[in-house]
């Protein structure tokens, strides 16, 4: 479980760039969940993962991993990178080795394992994410920008976390190649029962779509944490601060103002093309 | 870490610093510099520490930010002033017995040390305040006009001047990407700290080719972007922003050659 205790962060302190990105952030992730974070640019999405994986030192508060407090004087950094992975957003500009298979290899390396154990992590991992053999030996660069992104996803599966944060993993990528990437987050959720998951997204398509709960931040604050279905039981307040409700909800609110007996929040194109097909056979739109 | 370097920072302001004519502002920087090797009377140095301390003043640039620019060059000063004290050979005032020789301490390198680090300080200060207060923009603007005289010797006078604005741009880009590189890096179980020296050089790979392969790709865009909106170089192009001599200009030139002038009076007239 991940906890954060009333965590700010400040960029820059005492100088004239001081910025306040993170105001007192309380949250408690469930082992085995899988979360979306969003808000809009500058809400500080990225800080606050940062701050669970130790990348950066609250200026005040406490998280704890497992109950144990990462941001204690003398706590071991180098296990929280253990547990914790983060994929950072474009993850294949980190992409620096000969071959995709001695990148993947890094972490697991760095972790010490012996040679055995590395080859089976890194060809699961590939499998995981959707690579072949085939690119295995490639130099990474040689790969297409969704095959890239897919090996730096699996070099931090490689390393074989217990918390799996990806910061804006589909970013930058057409729809078929955001399909996958939130296809593999999916997978993997169901591959790996007690895997804390979080992934940060711009679109409510997508955590409509893929997540269970959801953060939503608002100018360095948790506004909501809730389940999906929940958040979007509050479609104004989304909207308000500055976040799009998917287009589909946008569809079937304007539908049933029209007088379409169509049941509330709907947020996926799936749920309301059953809703409407229910309709049109005759029914009362329920599914 | 990379991202609190303050060496070439710029804190936007309006005083008369800001605002003054950027080729005149480096040129007075660098006379600064030279009058300050002229000096070597400690009444000269107090007179110079008034003229310094009315110039940030005037400035408005908060002397934090001036004393955080001169905490990385610290080891510098220690260094210089321990080398001109051991090393300048005089009249000895002491010496520290050691085994079976002693360093000698001069007078003439207890002053050599003196003045070689109050001139740094005030060499670094004064550099300081001109990039505090002088946009990068407005400095490659000063630079490329400084240089123009000397565009017949076939000096690319504005192509320097174009690739300084670009080279300056992109520090921050590169600061960030480099921050975020090592991040991403560490996050993974990269060891940059622990090691030999062989070792920590290997350690720096993981950083060093994606930092390379962004850097030209950032390239490649920019020169695509450039081509794109037709630009082809020369001097024949005009600025948005043209800069100009104003008043405020002449009377920083008055104002500079009186302190001139009475640096002078004390360091060469005054018999104290
Ligand atoms: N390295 C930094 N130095 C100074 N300020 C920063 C830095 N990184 C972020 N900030 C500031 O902190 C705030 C939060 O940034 P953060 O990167 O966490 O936002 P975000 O929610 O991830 O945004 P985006 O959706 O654009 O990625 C922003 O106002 C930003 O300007
Ligand atoms: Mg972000």
């Amino acid at each position: 479980m991940i906890k954060t205790e009333n965590v700010s962060y400040v960029y820059q302190p005492s100088t004239p760039f001081e910025s306040a990105a993170l105001k007192g952030a309380s949250l408690e992730i469930e082992d085995g969940s899988l979360t979306a974070v969003i808000g809009h640019t500058g809400s500080g999405k990225s800080t606050l993962i940062q701050l669970m994986c130790a990348l950066l030192k609250p200026t005040s508060g406490r998280i704890l991993i497992d109950g144990e407090d990462i941001t204690a004087k003398g706590a071991d950094l180098r296990a929280v990178h253990r547990k914790v992975g983060l994929v950072f957003q474009y993850p294949e500009h980190q992409l620096f080795e000969d071959t995709v298979y001695k990148d993947i290899a890094f972490g697991p390396k760095n972790m010490g394992l012996d040679e055995k154990e590395i080859d089976e992590r890194v060809r699961e991992s590939a499998r995981v994410v959707g690579l072949k053999e085939k690119h295995l030996d490639r130099s990474p660069f040689d790969l297409s920008g969704g095959q890239k992104r897919r090996a730096a996803i699996a070099g931090v599966l490689a390393m074989n976390p217990k918390v799996l944060i990806l910061d804006e993993p589909t970013a930058g990528l057409d729809p078929k190649g955001r399909d996958d990437i939130l296809g593999i987050i999916k997978t993997l959720h169901k591959m790996r029962s007690d895997m804390i998951i979080i992934f940060v997204s711009h679109s409510m398509e997508d955590v409509a779509k893929t997540a269970e709960n959801v953060i939503v931040m608002n100018d360095g604050g948790v506004e909501m944490h809730c389940s999906v279905a929940e958040a979007f039981t509050h479609a104004e307040r989304l909207q308000e601060i500055g976040l799009n409700v998917p287009q589909i909800t946008l569809l079937t609110d304007r539908l049933r103002s029209a007088g379409i007996k169509l049941p509330e929040h709907i947020y996926t194109v799936d749920y309301a093309a059953k809703a409407i097909a229910g309709l049109v056979k005759g029914g009362d739109g329920d599914v | 870490m990379f991202k609190d370097i303050t060496i070439g920072q710029y804190i936007p302001g309006s005083s008369p610093l800001h605002k003054m004519y950027p080729a005149l502002k480096i040129i007075l920087t660098i006379a600064y510099i030279v009058v300050l090797f002229f000096l070597h009377k400690p009444l000269s140095y107090a007179a110079f520490f008034v003229f310094t301390a009315a110039l940030i003043l005037i400035s408005g640039v908060s002397v934090k930010i001036i004393l955080k620019g001169i905490r990385p060059m610290l080891w510098i000063l220690i260094f210089t002033a321990l080398i001109n004290l051991f090393m300048t050979q005089g009249e000895t005032v002491f010496s520290i017995p050691l085994w079976a020789f002693s360093i000698n301490i001069s007078r003439e390198g207890i002053v050599l040390a003196a003045t070689m680090t109050v001139r740094l300080l005030f060499l670094i200060v004064g550099a300081s305040l001109l990039t505090l207060t002088t946009s990068p923009l407005q400095l490659t603007d000063g630079i490329e006009k400084l240089l123009k005289p000397l565009r017949p010797l076939k000096v690319p006078s504005y192509e320097i001047a174009m690739m300084m604005t670009i080279a300056i741009r992109f520090i921050p880009t590169l600061a960030e990407e480099t921050d975020k590189i090592i991040k991403a890096q560490t996050a993974r179980g990269a060891d940059f700290e622990t090691g030999n020296i062989l070792r920590r050089a290997k350690a720096m790979v993981p950083i060093l080719v994606p930092l390379f392969v962004s850097a030209f790709r950032r390239a490649d865009e920019l020169a695509t972007a450039m081509e794109a909106r037709c630009y082809n170089g020369g001097g024949k192009r005009t600025r948005m922003k043209e800069t100009r001599m104003k008043k405020l200009d002449a009377a920083a030139i008055a104002v500079f050659l009186l302190c001139c002038g009475i640096l002078a009076v004390l360091e060469y007239a005054l018999k104290i």
